[in-house]
């Protein structure tokens, strides 16, 4: 009986792969557990290993193979024992293979930060971060890297990766799991004048640390009379990733955002997520960059200028419009491409306004455009409830109260904690169509 | 105390060494404290200081003896009994108490209060309300010198409360891993508001807490500020020569209560007594004093007029410095 070896899925996001080795040839006897092969993303390196006895009659994929689609058929394998037919093996199902689970693909459409003229090339959010940290180390001694896997590891999402084989163990620094503690240790060589990076592996796990964030980093300077700024950078993924439920999905830009003494931003395209990491770690104050996993391996075009940089505070209009501001930052602005495009083909529109700093966040930029328009959306993937939307909502309110047309709409994640199942995770999360439809409700169309 | 100081491990190897020049320094910077702090405490009571005001008498000579072996450069941080810290390193009276008062005068203009004041050119680096939050951020001021390569040592305090937390346990752990020059100082004044040290330690011995981690530890007479100093010296050696954190217990005693607004029902008046009477760090500096040659009682009287006149100064000066202009509520927030 033959059985297909089939591309796994190596992280909740992941969706194709390389097939970097194989470790068996045609003929080879394998036992359940041993390693057919080395498989690679962007992300990871991982082996496969055979989940039964048999003898490997095709290799269906040669080596290097690049781009295998998830659950694609890599080897057969001819099993020996008792016959179980092909069709009857459960074949596992990746939540990313799901069209209704899908992560959003970026827009097809990228658009080069507008006020930078000079010569680009296409990279992925991973990469512009990782080339945004080494440049920043080359210009500045003081400049250090330090979290769970930031070194050896190359990085949980291999941000970090290459950093420690360029700058070594003293400025690539791995720690052990203690958030808290490694937390403050940071604040406190920050308050020394070095200027730390930590990443978190997840912001998820900022929360056990988020005494040393917000009572040590962001209130020293005001209690200490000026005297003792916090020069440090706090990054890692926020949000939700795919299909790891509820304590692992959590967006925090508006718990941040709430925070005087801190600065806290969100990039949606590499050139941002470049430019603004940079701006970060010049900053003399404390910052928290909010990254998303789901972005990380897609491609925008970056300015290749080593000096390039995005202003912290500073809005940015995607795509002019006249029936509706849609507003958003991070993978919220993914969805809201899409809905504008939507919006598009019914004849509806829309102005596109990635905040991109949430705090200082940029409301003129905003209430410019709603006078424009007369209508507004606000979409971040966050819990409803004293959200950036209800924030914005209010400032719109306030200024430009006599030109809206129609009340604001804040689409956000569901008031729910992110449910594990596939159907129930997809309910919860914000979905292009649910902007689209928010977006006819406001132009009454 | 007493029990408690049969069971030190490494008691004092020898009698101290008395140079007059330096008991007297030291009388006068623990008579500073004292003395400020009586003030402070006479001011909360007029209405003068606000909120939060936790006062240091009685472990004087902790600070004061490691102070006198800190060397230009080190770095300390404690948690929100400061005053004595500060003092002790040297910032101004004048500074720390118009902070007291919430005046423009103060270290932080008046915006951070009693908890909250930091000297960058004293290299005091707070001043923290948060029980156990300065001991990782002490840590990291250490990890700034060994990434700098100097031999600097960071001071960091904290209490017997703090002592239970994990944050403690995670800067323990970074610390002796990467052998930062860290001196954890545990200031056991046996009381952690209201909670004796029996009632929420599991192990009351803190200096051996550091062992799991491989840190070494001593304990010491924290109110002899003689043997402070000595103690000190050792663990700032081991810290210079680049051997990593060391854990010092000091066993104090404070006298006031946890802050202004204590009801003191957890221990009795007499228990106070008793270590006022017989084991106050300032009195026995007084007694060693007057038990040298040449040295009279007005010569130890005439420190004590000098104390109180800067501290009648300080007072002075927090009460008459301006309040904090209207528009620094806006200051100060980023830079």
């Amino acid at each position: 009986m033959k059985s297909e070896l089939l591309m796994p899925a190596l992280s909740p996001t992941m969706e194709h792969g390389t097939l970097a080795k194989w470790l068996v040839s045609i003929g080879d006897h394998v036992s359940a557990g041993d390693i057919l092969a080395e498989i690679e993303t962007d992300k990871t390196t991982m082996e496969v290993d055979a989940h039964e006895d048999g003898t490997i009659v095709e290799l269906l994929v040669a080596e290097g193979a690049t781009d295998i689609p998830v659950n694609s058929a890599i080897a057969i394998l001819e099993v020996e024992g008792t016959a179980v037919t092909t069709s009857e093996t459960p074949r596992p199902v990746s939540p990313v293979a799901k069209a209704e689970t899908a992560p959003i693909p970026p827009t097809a459409v990228t658009i080069t930060e507008p006020e930078f003229t000079g010569e680009t090339e296409k990279t992925t959010l991973r990469i512009a971060l990782r080339d945004a940290m080494a440049e920043e180390m080359r210009r500045d001694e003081s400049v250090f890297l330090m979290g769970e896997e930031v070194a050896e590891y190359q990085g949980a999402y291999k941000i970090s990766q290459g950093l420690l084989e360029e700058f070594g163990a003293r400025r690539v620094v791995d720690t052990p799991i203690t958030e808290h503690g490694f937390t403050g240790l940071g604040v406190g060589a920050a308050f020394a004048g070095l200027r730390p990076i930590v990443e978190f592996m997840t912001f998820n796990f900022a929360m056990q640390a988020i005494d040393q964030i917000i009572n040590s980093a962001a209130k020293t300077l005001y209690m200490s009379g000026g005297q003792m700024g916090c020069p440090i950078v706090f990054r890692g993924p926020n949000g939700a990733a795919a299909r790891v439920a509820a304590q692992h999905s959590q967006d925090y830009a508006a718990w941040y955002a709430q925070v005087p003494g801190l600065k806290v931003v969100q990039p949606y395209s590499a050139s941002d997520a470049k430019g603004l990491l940079k701006s970060a770690i010049r900053d003399p104050n404390p910052v928290i960059f909010l990254e998303n996993e789901i972005l990380y391996g897609h491609e925008f075009d970056v300015p290749r200028d080593k000096d390039f940089t995005v202003p912290i505070g500073k809005a940015r209009i995607w795509q002019e419009g006249s029936d509706v501001t849609l507003v958003s930052f991070g993978i919220g602005m993914s969805h809201s491409l899409q809905a504008a495009s939507l919006l598009a083909d019914a004849g509806i529109s829309a102005e596109v306004i990635d905040l991109r700093s949430l705090r200082p966040m940029d409301t003129e930029t905003v209430i410019t455009s709603v006078k424009k328009t007369n209508r507004c959306v606000t979409v971040e993937e966050g819990w409803p409830v004293c959200s950036i939307g209800s924030y914005l909502s209010s400032v719109i309110m306030q200024e430009a109260f006599d030109w809206l047309d129609a009340p604001v709409i804040n689409c956000t994640g569901k008031d729910v904690p992110m449910p594990y199942a596939a159907n129930l995770e997809t309910l919860a999360l914000i979905t292009p169509q649910e902007i689209f439809e928010a977006a006819r409700t406001v132009t009454y169309r | 105390m007493t029990d408690r100081k049969s069971r030190n491990k490494k008691p004092a190897r020898r009698k101290p060494r008395v140079n007059k020049d330096e008991l007297f320094a030291h009388f006068r910077t623990m008579l500073l404290i004292r003395r400020f702090e009586e003030k402070a405490g006479q001011l909360y009571g007029m209405g003068e200081i606000g909120g939060f005001c936790h006062l240091y008498i009685g472990q004087e000579a902790v600070v004061t003896g490691l102070e006198a072996i800190a060397e230009d450069g080190d770095k300390r941080i404690t948690a929100y009994r400061d005053h004595g810290h500060m003092l002790a390193c040297g910032m101004h009276p004048n500074g720390v108490m118009a902070e007291l008062t919430g005046r423009s005068g103060g270290y932080s203009r008046g915006k951070g209060g009693s908890m909250h004041m930091f000297s960058k050119e004293r290299n005091f680096y707070g001043g923290h309300g948060i029980v156990g939050a300065q001991v990782p951020i002490g840590t990291g001021l250490a990890f700034a010198d060994k990434y700098r390569e100097n031999s600097h040592v960071t001071f960091t305090y904290f209490g017997d409360g703090a002592a239970n937390q994990g944050q403690i346990y995670e800067s323990f752990n970074m610390a002796s891993l990467w052998k930062l020059p860290v001196i954890f100082v545990i200031e056991n004044n046996q009381y952690a508001m209201g909670t004796s040290t029996q009632r929420a330690s599991s192990t009351p011995e803190f200096y051996t807490r550091g062992t799991a981690f491989e840190i070494p530890g001593e304990m010491a007479d924290g109110m002899d500020v003689l043997e402070v100093k000595q103690a000190g010296a050792r663990a700032a050696a081991h810290c210079r020569a680049g051997k990593g954190p060391f854990i010092l217990e000091l066993l104090t005693y404070r006298y006031r209560g946890h802050s202004m607004s204590d009801p003191a029902k957890y221990r009795t008046r007499e228990e106070v007594q008793k270590v006022r009477g017989e084991h106050d760090p300032i009195d026995m500096v007084r007694a060693r004093l007057l038990g040298l040659s040449g040295v009279t009682e007005d010569d130890v009287k005439k420190v004590d007029a000098e104390v109180r006149t800067i501290v009648n100064e300080a007072a002075e000066f927090a009460r008459s410095s301006p309040e904090p202009e209207a528009h620094e509520l806006y200051t100060d927030i980023c830079r």
